[in-house]
């Protein structure tokens, strides 16, 4: 099958391919970026004592986690328009990224820091420091360290997700593949070449996790 | 205006039976397979033959690698040019369980990585053959270990299935699409259809959380 490929095809469409590379990095860069900050602030709301900043942060979380990105995507798509919203697609899809990704990253970094022990807490409190003492000395060093290759496996998840945007017409990887099924009828040109480019994608950010944790690993802790 | 839409939407109720009965058939469907071609998946590539646990390997970062929706794709358009038509419910089935079979897979293998030499080391030592101790020591115990990882995977699953949608198939997201064309309230239609996957997933999210806060227990 591989030997009917029309590489001639696929090389023509290269420069097409290409652009869509760059859209889906730039979409899940600025994706992930959204993502981070929104998780950040969910996991604060998440873990602080007052209960009633605390249960927004859960509901968003849970809501997130328990419906589909598309069912997300659709819901921003057809329902800002509604609250006098008129975003571009490209707009839409990133905010429906950040949203959906930035539930998974509260949840790694609460994660992270509930991984903590008692002690920790209890001696930097004996010690007299104070609650953001607390956290930016002793709690978040420790804590972070073992975010960051579920945080790399969450991009990765991102970068693989952003192809939904294709649906709401966004021109990215996918779409750009689309582009030789629609023009040349071969669609399996197009796929096979959408497939490898997000091929390199997820293995540079699966190289990138696997040597960061060979160097950074704590002896016990991940 | 917003009791009209929704008395509007809730005439649609039979669109939206069907898409959760859609969704469902497809999830259950695949997670069976899935499951049974998964655990083979892991085998193999925890297993002791090399080159075959690094052909599965590649397999599995070949599905793991790229989007579902590509996937979906392969399976509708590709599949048919080698000479195996599918229809679209097939196909969403053979693109739903493909995928979940590469992710249990690898939960598999880790699992059955993460129960320590010694237990096969004692059941060879016994005289068990490599398959008896696979079958009733090591994999009871990988089991107990991954079983949450496999709940939180049946939930990917769900929600995965949505994008089996884009191949016309008509589940929960895809009445969702439908009704708002008629509907023109995305925000009510899309929180509807939400509310409809919540009730499905979150009773499992709950429930891989609590096993997962259980098997902290050790395990040995």
């Amino acid at each position: 099958m591989l030997g009917s490929l029309n590489t001639r095809v696929m090389l023509e469409y290269l420069p097409e391919i290409w652009e869509g590379f760059l859209a889906t990095l730039l979409l899940s860069a600025a994706g992930f970026a959204g993502a981070m900050v929104l998780g950040v602030i969910a996991c604060a709301l998440s873990i602080q004592p007052l209960r009633w900043l605390r249960w927004p942060a859960v509901a968003y979380v849970d809501a997130v986690r328990a419906t589909p990105l598309l069912a997300q995507l659709y819901f921003l798509y057809f329902g800002l328009p509604r609250l006098g919203i008129v975003l571009p697609e490209m707009l839409i899809g990133v905010i429906a990224l950040s949203l959906n990704s930035g539930a998974y990253v509260a949840e790694i970094i609460r994660s992270g820091i509930l991984s903590i022990q008692r002690g920790q807490v209890e001696a930097a409190m004996s010690s007299g420091m104070s609650y953001l003492q607390r956290m930016r000395l002793v709690i978040l060093p420790q804590a972070l360290r073992p975010t960051v290759s579920p945080l790399i496996g969450q991009a990765i998840v991102l970068v693989k997700d952003s192809s939904l945007l294709s649906l709401i017409s966004v021109v990215e990887l996918t779409r750009a593949g689309q582009r030789i099924a629609i023009d040349r009828f071969m669609p399996i040109e197009g796929l096979v070449a959408t497939a490898l480019a997000y091929l390199v994608l997820y293995y540079l950010l699966k190289l990138a996790a696997a040597g960061w944790s060979s160097r950074n690993s704590l002896p016990g802790r991940g | 205006m917003f009791w009209i839409h929704l008395d509007r939407v809730m005439g649609y109720w039979p669109v939206l039976l069907k898409g959760i009965g859609m969704t469902l058939a497809l999830s259950v469907l695949s997670l069976l397979i899935g499951v049974v071609i998964g655990f083979a998946f892991g085998i193999l590539r925890a297993g002791p033959n090399r080159a075959l646990s690094r052909v599965v390997g590649l397999y599995i970062d070949f599905f793991r690698g790229t989007p579902f929706l590509v996937q979906v794709f392969i399976a509708y358009f590709v599949l048919p040019a080698v000479g195996i038509e599918l229809s679209a419910f097939a196909a969403g089935v053979v693109a739903l369980s493909n995928a979940a079979a590469c992710f249990i897979g690898e939960i598999v293998a880790s699992g059955i990585q993460a129960v320590p030499p010694g237990q096969s080391e004692a059941a060879a030592a016994t005289g068990m053959s490599r398959a008896q101790a696979l079958r009733l020591v090591v994999l009871p115990q990988a089991v107990r270990i991954i079983t949450p990882s496999l709940v939180g995977q049946f939930v990917l699953l769900i929600k995965d299935s949505s994008v089996v949608s884009a191949i016309g198939l008509l589940d929960l997201t895809r009445s969702g699409w439908m009704i708002v064309q008629s509907v023109p309230n995305g925000l009510l239609v899309f929180a509807i259809v939400g509310i409809g996957y919540f009730i499905i997933c979150y009773p499992l999210i709950w429930l891989s959380r609590r096993m997962e806060g259980r098997s902290q227990a050790p395990i040995l």
